[in-house]
């Protein structure tokens, strides 16, 4: 356990204008989880691809079992046994799961045809030797997305992996999945494989990590073991300062209803659903992926049909049926996923910070360019978003400075009610403390907010109240006083809200 | 937080060098390939440089403009349509059949023609939108059913219309300058004006570049593409009766294959065919490129089978070199 399969040494990298890596080290044992821990442009993905060959480093040294080697290209770096697990999967979808496995060293027969019967055989061998119980001739998308990443992993074990790397595992799976995942890691811990594990969920690392090394500005900044860390320790560690409180939240009296639903029904996703949001107000909506959290949150914007219920705006009943519709009403829905439903990544930033309000400064015929430029100076100060310049591609920003751009398009509208589904998802630290103080300053104004999340101490830490969902019902309703995880995990998976 | 609308100063922009600049750093290797060739051309043939030929080039050159203009906004939206070249034909060949044929007045008769153009478009348009099928597929059946209704409305044979006011619509000069440029032109400047003016033209972008994020922004998708789709038919119409006009008779067999030089010239003029990005500078350049080529080589006497290969060279080349400068950007 305690012999070190893989030292990097004195790393650096540069690229046209950046340094990204400045002597960074880095150290991997046999058998353990080593977490990289640092906020969005810290290196930690730079240090990545180095190790699966994607980049070379410029300078530095790193040894394999001791012995020194060079990583020339992605071949060669799965060839030396690491695996890379990408947040984006990179299975084929309409293969089997042993087919996936198996993709492109195929277990043949003489005459050179595909030998299924062996392939799915040895397939679920090795699912079953990671004590998962997912089938191999399965058609991977019926798979949940949790199940792919497992399947990953096992392809990533029929290469003979002995340094498995994971890019943000959970970003995407609920609680109930992150469990299976983390089993699955354990498993490979017996197996003695060393895994790199990436991730900004800080609950996560003490859980599954054994140790954790902290990256800052291209700096390494030290690891520690976790079970002798805190978890403010390490936020200081990131970001280079103390961060006391991330949840910056001024309560105020609320205001008028702004918007009551009422016995929302849609199939068999959303069932009955009733609330009302007030004026000021951030109502937090926690449950489980599936649950019904972001149907409802699209039913409400009008991106998807409602069958029956009615929806009311500041006391006047509203039909719906498209976001056009909703927009007009001031109420606006800030997906949950920014790159796919977000924004247009070819674009540039003030093209995407204007493509909502387009009215503001375009009559028939005729841009009115001061006016736009106007309007993008007003946000690109008012969130401090960091970009070059008006023009800049929004795909280089940074994921915090992304999401800023994606809430300014939409608060550029005025809203009266505002829809945040999962508003810090795939951010760092800084760039979360900063969403929350936008959200909270926009509570203030009088705008009702509701927010979904999945992140626990972020709805705890900012809801006035809170609607767990499950199962396309709301399941209980928790105000500030009474709010706590186990209240709501409890809520989420079923449980029945206690009398008292 | 309602910025203030500010009355006057619409349609100013403040610094004049600054879009030429623009247009040329955009556009530097292709301009590159297209000086190349003229300095080549003129080198080469003594007839190239000269007024009469380039106004020649021009003239030809308009009947692809036009499409490749419609096309450009398609490929923006992230779509195609093939049905270009059968709808020409169609336009074309009703318009040279309403006046030969049904005796119409020629201003009435190039109406209708505009007006088939349009229905294809919107045809198009609707299944594409309301059915969900891929315009690839939608397009790809509507050039064979717009050709069968022009074999099945001529029976086959060329409408000949020795019109005098018809055939001056293709033949005719205004000054020196050929009729089919000058309506390129203002065909050019309008859609320059509808894609970087209005709220439409940011929303063809928004279509092509994430159709999901114009969804949840509001953009009515449908109508975008509804729009696009209408237009590219009145554009190919637009070329259609032009080229007719110019030959004294609705030809049905026409615009076969001119779908291809379309979208060789709006993808040569640095569009994504992915959707999203691209210019109409950039698609002037495109049509240019592939109209002096096809000039230069029969000026060099080059027979027409070997251009047809040449030409698929050279857009495999062209965007090739365009993939190699995007991943050198990337790095």
């Amino acid at each position: 356990m305690d012999q070190v399969i893989l030292s990097m040494k004195n790393i650096h990298k540069k690229f046209p204008g950046v340094y990204a890596l400045s002597g960074v080290d880095f150290e991997l044992k046999q058998g353990e989880v080593h977490a990289l821990l640092g906020e969005n442009g810290a290196g930690k993905s730079t240090l990545i691809k180095i190790l699966a060959g994607i980049y070379t480093a410029d300078e530095g040294e790193i040894y394999l079992k001791g012995e020194r080697i060079r990583i020339n290209g992605v071949q060669q770096s799965q060839a030396l046994g690491i695996s890379v697990i990408h947040q984006e999967l990179c299975l084929a979808p309409n293969m089997t799961v042993a087919d996936n496995i198996f993709l492109g060293k195929e277990i043949v027969n003489k005459a050179g045809f595909v030998n299924f019967h062996k392939q799915n055989k040895a397939a679920q061998e090795l699912l079953k030797s990671l004590g998962l119980a997912i089938d191999a001739t399965a058609i991977v998308s019926q798979l949940s997305v949790a199940q792919q990443q497992l399947v990953e992993i096992a392809k990533a074990l029929s290469f003979a992996a002995r340094i498995i790397v994971m890019d943000e595992p959970t970003a995407s799976l609920t609680l109930r999945e992150v469990e299976l995942l983390f089993a699955t890691i354990n498993n490979l811990k017996r197996k003695n494989i060393a895994v790199i594990y990436i991730s900004h969920r800080m609950e996560e690392l003490f859980r599954v990590a054994d140790r954790v090394s902290v990256l800052r500005d291209g700096k390494y900044i030290g690891t520690r073991v976790t079970t002798a860390t805190t978890r403010e320790e390490l936020i200081a560690m990131m970001v280079g300062r103390e961060l006391k409180d991330l949840y910056k939240r001024t309560f105020h009296p609320l205001g008028k209803t702004v918007l009551e639903v009422r016995n929302l029904s849609r199939r068999k996703m959303l069932n009955g659903i009733s609330f009302t949001l007030k004026k000021g107000e951030i109502l937090g909506i926690s449950g489980l992926v599936g649950s019904g959290r972001t149907e409802l949150a699209r039913a409400i914007f009008g991106i998807d049909r409602y069958d029956s219920g009615e929806i009311l705006v500041a006391g006047k009943k509203v039909e719906i049926t498209s976001p056009v519709h909703a927009l007009d009403q001031g109420i606006i829905l800030i997906p949950e996923d920014r790159k796919r439903q977000g924004l247009v990544l070819v674009n540039s930033v003030s093209y995407n910070l204007t493509l909502a309000v387009l009215k503001q400064f375009i009559r028939m015929i005729g841009v009115n360019k001061r006016l736009e430029k106007h309007l993008v100076d007003t946000y690109i100060d008012q969130l401090s978003i960091k970009t070059p310049s008006h023009e800049q591609l929004i795909n280089n920003l940074s994921g915090g400075n992304q999401q800023k751009v994606v809430i300014a398009k939409w608060l550029a509208t005025s809203p009266r009610v505002l829809i945040l589904d999962e508003p810090t998802r795939g951010v760092d630290v800084g760039a979360k403390a900063e969403l929350y103080a936008i959200i909270n300053m926009l509570a203030e104004q009088g705008v009702g907010i509701i927010m979904i999340s999945s992140e626990l101490p972020e709805i705890i830490g900012m809801s006035d109240r809170v609607l767990v969902m499950h199962n396309g019902r709301i399941a209980g309703s928790l105000i500030r006083g009474e709010l706590n995880q186990e209240k709501i995990m409890h809520l989420a998976t079923g449980g029945v809200k206690d009398a008292s | 937080m309602q910025a203030k609308v500010d009355n006057n100063s619409f349609l100013i922009n403040k610094s004049v060098l600054a879009v030429p600049v623009k247009y040329l750093k955009r556009n530097a290797g292709i301009l590159i390939g297209l000086s190349a060739m003229c300095v080549m051309l003129t080198f080469l043939s003594p007839s190239f440089l000269t007024s009469g030929n380039i106004l020649n080039v021009l003239r030809q050159v308009s009947t692809n403009a036009n499409i490749a203009l419609g096309m450009t906004l398609v490929i923006l939206t992230g779509g195609i349509d093939l049905s270009v070249g059968s709808t020409m034909a169609l336009a074309g060949t009703m318009s040279a059949g309403f006046i030969a044929l049904s005796g119409l007045p020629v201003w009435l008769a190039i109406s209708l023609g505009l007006f088939v153009g349009i229905m294809v478009g919107l045809f198009n348009g609707f299944v594409i939108t309301k059915t969900g099928m891929p315009p690839f597929i939608v397009t790809m059946a509507m050039t064979s059913m717009a050709r069968g209704l022009v074999y099945v409305y001529t029976n086959g044979l060329p409408v000949r219309t020795l019109d005098p006011i018809y055939n001056k619509v293709g033949n005719g000069y205004l000054g020196p300058i050929p009729l089919p440029v000058i309506y390129t032109t203002v065909l050019y400047i309008s859609v320059m004006i509808l894609l970087y003016q209005t709220k439409l033209g940011r929303h063809i972008y928004a279509v092509g570049g994430n159709r999901e994020a114009a969804r949840f922004s509001g953009i009515n998708i449908a109508r975008v593409e509804m729009v696009v789709y209408t237009l590219i038919g009145f554009l190919s119409a637009v070329s259609g009766i032009v080229l007719c006009a110019r030959m004294y008779s609705g030809q049905p067999t026409i615009g076969q294959g001119y779908e291809l030089d379309a979208i060789a010239a709006v993808i040569l003029g640095g569009t994504s065919f992915t959707g999203g990005v691209g210019t109409i500078g950039g698609t002037i350049i495109g049509v240019l490129v592939i109209g002096f080529l096809n000039n230069g080589l029969n000026i060099l006497g080059v027979s027409s089978f070997w251009q047809l290969i040449i030409k698929g060279v050279i857009i495999l080349l062209a965007v090739y070199i365009d993939i190699l400068k995007k991943k050198s950007r990337k790095d």
